[in-house]
């Protein structure tokens, strides 16, 4: 493949011939800005260059060039920290802040929002430009999540996530200039269209404009990450767990290597079920035809004593176990060791073909 | 699978059959079109009109059961024109005739006339997969439960030989499994013949080494598999069972036979995270904690170990499943000190050879690992069989045709056949209690073809009643061109309405997996209409 030397702020790097100019940046160890750039556009990269917040100074070069989409060349000279720099990214965020719903108090994404990160780096507190501003209706018609195209900013990325990862193609841009937005087909609501509801355009979004319905109020600081994976299908997606105060309140996808970034509706928004009230709390025993709470104590003793005495009475064989395909390798290996060895048979199954 | 699922990217064709895959694996279904948008080519059989069809290539609408016919029906055209990889099958495989002799009278036409779809179909199916360099099978319950699901099996393997396509990046044989770690449950020894890593319990070098480790005399007996196990507890001869995450009242095919038989089981212990419709019927009850309330691993459809870390608290006195199980264990006599799974796993490791190289320390810090991974400086294997089959050649088997078990007949007139939606997950444990699914996919429902439907005098969202040999249920009839005439489609998730109530439980006589794809049922109309239409 052959690699390219250049400089970034004056700093000497190689990358592969096929690298971008962020990529060197990053190999530079320089942070390139963006609201618009996935690694997981990688690929596809030149379709999208939309926010122009990532653009940066090459020597010899009249325009300032997107450092998302622009090839490295050998010999390159690119400065990412110069008053043009600057100053075009400052003008780019404060036209993209001059059409935004500035809700930032109450904005669920606050916190977490690229666009309020960039303007608390640029130092912008407001928008020069004043005037018309874009009047959406927010769409709540979807069951997981709520879109309101005016804190978007046009970065494509829900369109790449739809078209090109989930594939499903349920939104594109629509209209021109001033007013283009991302949307499903006919501006009708998103439930009336082929999503799915996969949530990976919430996912990808930088800004509030796309926000899962959440049944408890939280901010990105209050929450506690804990990666996992899923516990749905065989497909293993890799996720984060958002928890506050002892409860599930958010998935986000996370980059495994048999999920990419993707997840599913029931990964991504199915997970309610985990502090759902219905929960069992403690054990129960059958008392006269009912279910009645009991101690652990009692409950173990009681299964200790019914497989001691079948297996004296009846011989092992009288006692069988099914194992799940829903819990862990660890405790599937100790429900077969208790089978086994516990029990005295090999009577032991679970669902696998079910 | 024998390959990993990024690898269908650069697969040339990926053929689904008997796979909804965007509703069953919906991220793997997005993988496969992402492989298409790079200019992978599509070939889809399946009894419905499915999502994937429209990206389809070729689309074979088969009768449900009749797999086998298909795949001898393409082998006959790829062997008749001379597509097959001929270096492969000479130095990689063997009982190549065997193959021949079988398929060489499945003409397409013949195929094509038991399958129900144009022979000239089945000719370009069969020309697209043995042409790709790299051709990928992706396949899942429809191909397998099925009385004959085994054999279905090894048809697809015999497709994936004849073609070179076993052993190579981005080809292979690849079953979806259905749940998060059907995998690991069997690879741990959830199964009734095997230990950890298919270890036979009949192999005496393999007992003496778990009597070994475990400090106890076991049995060389393989045991009894779940249908039989229910079957048995039912008539008295088990007299007790312990059941942990599972609900085979929904999830069982002939459910009243199977309630019936638990509510027969003389002691009953269910250990789950909600109170199932299993769970009600137990002697005892123990509250288990959700995958967010435990340290653990799963082992993905690819063979993939990955972690499970504990977000939250277990709510109330729900103990996660491996501190019950180590609990009992300990209270039975054998000893089990875990301080933190990651113990555990040492301990499988210690006992397992394709579990060998697997630890908690190298899991956290490479993010995953497949198996086989035997030492623990062994990457890990993303795809089997590649410097040779593991068996050593890959065997062809001369697979017949049979029809399904029960087919439609003058008193039950329809063929009925089941699966998932997108919205639920199994038996609904989980996903019935997420308001949003509920309302996407709030009942069950029967897929009807217009000119049945018209025939029957059945509209969309009345309510119908179906029946078949083992019971009757009443459900809501969705009228869709999906589904080809005199053929019915339900989704097996709700206990109401449950699908599994019709359903025949002969079983494949190898696999013993029950033939849940195909079942003869009537239809009548019911006067009244669906509260959600």
């Amino acid at each position: 493949m052959g690699v390219v030397k250049l400089t970034v702020d004056g700093i000497a790097v190689e990358v592969p011939r096929n690298s971008y100019v962020i990529d060197a940046a990053n190999a530079a160890g320089v942070k390139i800005p963006t609201l618009c750039y996935l690694e997981l556009h990688k690929d596809k990269r030149g379709d999208n260059a939309s926010c122009r917040v990532c653009c940066v100074e090459v020597a010899g070069r009249k325009n300032l060039a997107p450092a998302c989409a622009t090839p490295v060349m050998e010999g390159m000279d690119i400065k990412t920290d110069t008053d043009r720099v600057i100053n075009a990214r400052k003008m780019m965020l404060e036209l993209l802040l001059s059409d935004h719903n500035q809700e930032c108090l109450t904005c669920e994404k606050a916190g977490k929002c690229g666009l309020q990160d960039l303007c608390y780096q640029y130092e912008i507190k407001e928008s020069r430009f004043g005037g018309i501003m874009n009047s959406f209706p927010t769409d709540t018609s979807n069951e997981f999540y709520v879109r309101d195209m005016n804190k978007c900013v046009n970065c494509r990325r829900c369109v790449m996530a739809c078209a090109h990862f989930q594939c499903t193609s349920a939104l594109d841009f629509a209209s021109r200039g001033f007013t283009a937005h991302p949307t499903p087909p006919f501006d009708d609501p998103i439930n009336e269209s082929v999503c799915v509801s996969c949530g990976n355009c919430v996912s990808v979004c930088p800004t509030g404009a796309l926000l899962p319905k959440n049944k408890e109020k939280f901010r990105t600081w209050e929450v506690t990450r804990t990666l996992t994976t899923c516990s749905y299908c065989g497909v293993g997606c890799q996720m984060e767990l958002l928890a506050k105060e002892g409860k599930v309140v958010g998935v986000e996808p996370v980059d495994g290597a048999s999920n990419n970034n993707l997840l599913c509706v029931k990964g991504k928004f199915g997970y309610n079920f985990i502090n759902h009230p219905d929960r069992l709390k403690k054990p129960l025993i059958r008392k006269d035809g009912e279910l009645v709470e009991s101690s652990w104590d009692e409950a173990y003793s009681l299964i200790v004593d019914k497989i001691t005495k079948t297996r004296a009475d009846f011989g092992g064989d009288a006692l069988a176990g099914l194992t799940s395909a829903r819990v862990t390798n660890e405790e599937n290996y100790l429900f077969q060791k208790m089978v086994r060895a516990g029990f005295g048979t090999n009577n032991v199954d679970h669902c696998a073909r079910l | 699978m024998t390959n990993s699922i990024g690898e269908v990217l650069n697969s040339d064709v990926v053929f689904i059959t008997g796979s909804n895959t965007t509703a069953g694996h919906p991220v793997i279904g997005a993988r496969i079109r992402q492989a298409k948008e790079r200019g992978a080519k599509i070939i889809v059989a399946d009894p419905r009109i499915i999502d994937l069809t429209s990206d389809a290539d070729v689309f074979l609408q088969i009768m449900p059961g009749t797999n086998v016919a298909l795949y001898n029906g393409m082998m006959n055209v790829i062997i008749s024109e001379g597509l097959q990889n001929k270096a492969y099958i000479e130095e990689r495989t063997e009982q190549f005739d065997e193959l021949v002799k079988a398929v060489s009278s499945f003409t397409p036409e013949k195929a094509a006339e038991i399958c129900g779809v144009s022979a000239d179909d089945i000719r370009a199916a069969a020309r697209l997969y043995a042409q790709a360099d790299k051709g990928a099978i992706f396949y899942t319950m429809g191909v397998t439960q099925h009385t004959t699901g085994t054999e279905g099996v090894m048809s697809l393997s015999n497709l994936a030989l004849l073609c070179g396509n076993i052993g190579i990046e981005s080809g292979g044989v690849n079953p979806l499994r259905g749940q998060n770690n059907v995998q690991g449950a069997c690879d741990m020894g959830g199964l009734p013949g095997d230990f950890t890593g298919y270890q036979k319990v009949a192999n005496p070098d393999a007992l003496a080494k778990f009597e070994k480790a475990w400090g106890v005399k076991l049995s060389d007996k393989p045991g009894l598999t779940l249908c039989d196990i229910v079957h048995k507890a039912g008539h008295g001869d088990i007299k007790f069972l312990y059941i942990m995450g599972e609900n085979p009242m929904v999830s069982d095919p002939d459910l009243n036979h199977v309630e019936e038989a638990l509510k027969n089981t003389e002691f009953l212990v269910v250990q789950d995270i909600f109170l199932t419709e299993t769970a009600k019927l137990a002697d005892v009850v123990l509250p288990a904690a959700s995958f967010a309330e435990k340290e653990g691993t799963f082992s993905n459809t690819e063979r993939r170990v990955q972690r499970v870390r504990k977000a939250i608290e277990a709510p109330g006195k729900a103990k996660a499943d491996w501190v019950i199980l180590s609990d009992l264990l300990n209270r039975l006599g054998i000893e089990a000190n875990y301080g933190n799974p990651s113990e555990i796993m040492a301990e499988i490791a210690s006992l397992t050879p394709s579990y060998g190289g697997i630890t908690y320390e190298r899991l956290d810090q490479l993010g995953s690992l497949q198996w086989p991974c035997p030492t623990t400086d062994h990457p890990g294997t993303a795809y089997l069989h590649k410097a040779s089959i593991a068996r050593g050649k890959g065997l062809f088997k001369a697979i017949e045709y049979k029809p399904s078990n029960e087919l439609p007949d003058s008193e039950y007139p329809f063929l009925l056949t089941t699966g998932r939606v997108l919205y639920h997950y199994h038996t609904r444990t989980m996903t019935g209690k997420v308001a949003g699914l509920n309302k996407l996919s709030p009942e069950s429902f029967i897929e009807i073809n217009p000119v049945t439907a018209r025939n029957l005098g059945i509209k969309d969202g009345q309510k119908v009643n179906v029946s078949s040999r083992r019971g009757e249920i009443s459900t809501t009839a969705k009228i869709t061109r999906t589904i080809k005439e005199n053929v019915v489609f339900m989704p097996f998730h709700f206990a109401e309405g449950a699908a599994n109530v019709l359903t025949n439980p002969a079983l494949d006589p190898i696999s013993k997996i029950p033939e849940y794809k195909v079942c003869a049922v009537d239809i009548t109309p019911s006067d009244r209409v669906s509260d959600y239409v």
